[in-house]
């Protein structure tokens, strides 16, 4: 019999070796442990500091830093329910108190027999087809009560994942409108073979000229970024495709990576083509794990039809691959750094910027981090040619734009549209009756409402990453609102104080608010609070995560007032509640062991 | 030379240490004596606070007696400060706050080896205690804080002086420390 702390260095040498004994490979690492042994053992931690030669304490800090992985036994079978607020308007709440009363158990605890756990997790990008939830790191889409309680059967048998019935993990594409994006009919291979007969010079030019905005939100110009990274001096250039697709409210990139999979290593190969990059990475949002083989098969593809790999379309010394980084459950790897830090096997903490990645990123050397859909739309604009491209959409706008729909309206999924086209439009085609407000571009976006409704989407007026989560006038603002600020509480790295203490202090106010104890002094706290955020975070998370509240509290104003207790303070919690303990314990009951609410 | 400013201060769950680096202020006390007088304050011994001009409070809320001596100092306090990390997090003491009360007591008073027919006192004038320590802004409203364990007598020197003067209070670079 094995001792417990070979059991858990068993099979570790295999992962190891696959990964050349990479320190920088120390995420994926991890990854596999786990799915090895179902969580990482303390011994596993030593052992893979000793075998990657870097210190234990390394390790651990970065595995206790996803919240996929796990330093503990979670359970034969993990179910993580979507806890993005679409998810709860589709009913969330009630189905997970559901299972967890069929299986006994109470949210966030393994149950006894070490079967199952039952908790939440940030948004798992199905919001076209919640609720959803992920058991294993499996997507599962389309809850309803009847499909809880078999999936509880089928945990309580203990039947192994593999065996339940496919149509649990069918996600839908939801495609409703398409546009010259999804209408392409680039083959694989044809931008490259084009984009050959060019320069890189004359590549970057095109990107330039055809006027294209990074899609992941910040709409950064493209064209001069590859110029940036193509000019920066390195030993290395890199091209890193961020699908890390984590703000609530948005799935494009699932779509492209699901049916556009060839368009978007396409792009990425153009970029390559265009900045002498030799090596790509896709960064997948583990959320996203299912896409994994399927993603591989497909670049296998590629590698078979000389699109990958050495000498690219008979072109001597286009050498170009990619490998796909799986990310564990973080927010901000995101935002680009961070994601950078997280390919290098670390803590997904933003880095200091300036110097930017384009001179500085993987490894310090050169590196294009570009959008999934922005790689998609380089490769479009290539085909088009530069002018027609850009007479697509607006002035400093061009090209179209994937959205997000979710949330109250008949026909959720995806809608492409040139940029420019108002909310309304947005909301008319989507079948949205009754909407009182959209949030556009996810939490850390703007939350529109019913009088702004003809706003535009595009640089100009709403930029937007794609998310539009739509709500009727049954939907109360401010509980959105709530749901955002526990969203950026959970997911700040930690790595800054303003961040780190300041969404916990934000959350605290909200979670006051809502149980009836806040006054007009908390409203005046959130300002506050939201200044500290927004002059002093290290980086864009702690800048936006007052956004929800403050906008909500411009247009829905009344949603928090009528919750207020209308005195000048009021204490954050039940002091004579907070004493029941201890009079339980001593057995008092006098006038000294209570304490009333102070006279006004 | 206008009227002296009244000033009062107190400990809660705290260790007296915000109030050990006030006296860290030296020499400065003496002119500080020109533009303050203490009422309620362990430098004085007067047992209750009266009409106040600034309120300092140094630790956390711990149990019932600590909410009626904050309520008092809010009552009587126009500007109410809470100094060092106990008072602005709740701090040390705090670290209770993931332990059950009831088994602290049972370990404390009931297990603990050595303790023969002990039991949990219940003494009415023992004040209870809350189930968990709470930084002061969750029980009245704070206007000030001084974040530090504890902050410098510089800092205190330097936010007493803005105060006074009728500047808002500014800890800038080096009087501003969380630990």
């Amino acid at each position: 019999m094995m001792a417990g702390s070979e059991i858990h260095t068993a099979g570790l040498d295999s992962i190891l070796d696959r990964y050349a004994r990479d320190p920088n490979a120390l995420l994926q690492v991890l990854r596999e442990v786990q799915e090895l042994h179902g969580y990482i053992h303390p011994s596993s931690i030593s052992y893979i500091g000793v075998k990657l030669g870097i210190p234990r304490a390394r390790v651990e800090g970065v595995a206790g830093f996803y919240s996929f992985l796990h330093l503990q036994p979670h359970g034969e079978y993990r179910v993580l329910f979507s806890d993005n607020i679409t998810d709860r308007m589709q009913g969330s709440q009630a189905l997970m108190e559901q299972m967890c009363q069929q299986l006994w158990l109470q949210p966030g605890k393994v149950s006894e027999d070490g079967l199952v756990s039952i908790n939440t997790t940030s948004c798992t990008g199905m919001c076209d087809q919640g609720p959803a939830m992920l058991v294993n790191g499996r997507a599962i889409t389309r809850l309803t009560h009847q499909r809880v309680q078999e999936i509880g059967h089928l945990i309580r048998n203990r039947t192994p994942l593999a065996d339940w019935p496919a149509d649990y993990f069918r996600v839908e594409d939801n495609i409703r409108r398409r546009g010259p994006l999804l209408d392409n009919t680039i083959a694989p291979g044809d931008v490259l073979r084009a984009a050959l007969a060019l320069d890189s010079k004359d590549i970057i030019e095109t990107v330039k000229s055809s006027g294209l905005r990074g899609r992941g939100g910040a709409g950064f110009p493209t064209g001069i970024k590859w110029e940036a990274c193509s000019n920066a001096p390195g030993s290395e250039h890199y091209v890193v495709c961020n699908a890390d697709e984590g703000e609530p409210g948005t799935f494009k990139d699932r779509v492209l990576l699901t049916s556009y999979a060839d368009l978007v290593f396409e792009g990425m190969t153009l970029c390559a083509l265009a900045i002498g990059a030799q090596h790509g990475f896709l960064y997948l949002r583990g959320e996203y794990r299912y896409l994994l083989e399927p993603l591989q098969a497909v670049l296998q593809r590629r590698r078979d039809n000389k699109l990958l790999g050495r000498n690219i379309l008979e072109r001597s010394g286009f050498d170009f691959d990619i490998a796909i980084h799986l990310g564990a459950g973080a927010y901000i790897c995101g935002e680009e750094s961070a994601l950078i830090e997280s390919l290098e096997g670390k803590r997904g903490v933003p880095r200091n910027r300036p110097p930017f990645p384009v001179t500085h990123g993987y490894l310090q050397q050169p590196t294009a981090v570009d959008n999934v859909e922005t790689f998609c739309s380089a490769a479009l604009a290539m085909q088009m040619g530069a002018e027609n491209y850009r007479a697509i959409g607006t002035a400093k706008s061009s090209g179209s734009k994937l959205i997000s729909v979710s949330g109250d309206c008949p026909r959720p999924g995806i809608y492409e549209y040139p940029f420019g086209v108002s909310v309304r439009e947005v909301l008319d085609d989507c079948g949205a009756a009754n909407a009182r407000a959209v949030q556009v571009s996810g939490p850390s976006g703007v939350c529109v409402a019913e009088s702004e409704f003809d706003r535009k989407l595009g640089f100009e007026d709403l930029p937007t990453a794609g998310a539009f989560m739509v709500f009727d006038d049954s939907r109360d603002l401010f509980e959105v609102a709530r749901n955002f600020v526990h969203f950026f509480a959970h997911e700040s790295c930690g790595f800054c104080t303003p961040c780190r203490v300041g969404t916990a202090l934000l959350k605290s106010t909200m979670d006051k608010i809502a149980a009836g104890l806040g006054t007009q002094y908390d409203l005046g706290e959130i300002e506050h609070l939201d200044h500290v955020l927004q002059t002093s975070s290290h980086c864009g998370l702690g800048r936006t995560a007052c956004n929800p509240v403050l906008h909500t509290l411009k247009h829905f104003r009344p949603a928090y007032e009528s919750r207020l207790k209308s005195l000048e303070f009021e204490p954050a919690f039940d002091l004579d509640g907070a004493l029941a303990r201890a009079r339980q314990m001593t057995g008092r009951d006098d006038a000294g062991a209570h304490l009333k609410p102070e006279e006004a | 030379m206008s009227k002296k400013l009244r000033v009062a201060t107190t400990s809660l769950a705290g260790c007296f240490g915000c109030h050990m680096s006030l006296l860290d202020i030296d020499e400065r006390l003496f002119p500080l004596l020109d533009l303050i007088e203490f009422d309620r304050s362990p430098l004085t011994d007067i047992k209750h606070c009266g009409p106040c001009d600034i309120g300092i409070i140094e630790g956390g809320v711990c149990n019932a007696e600590n909410v009626h001596v904050l309520r008092e100092f809010r009552k009587n306090c126009k500007i109410l400060i809470a100094i060092g990390a106990c008072a602005v997090t709740g701090g040390l003491p705090a670290q209770r706050n993931h332990l059950d009360l009831g088994s602290c007591l049972t370990e404390v008073y009931l297990t603990e080896p050595g303790l023969a027919h002990g039991h949990i006192p219940n003494d009415p004038e023992l004040p209870l205690p809350l189930d968990k320590v709470h930084p002061l802004h969750e029980v009245v409203k704070i206007d000030y804080f001084i974040p530090g364990c504890p902050p410098s007598g510089d800092a205190i020197w330097k936010f007493l002086t803005d105060l006074i003067a009728g500047r808002t209070p500014e800890l800038g670079h080096g009087l501003i420390k969380y630990d």
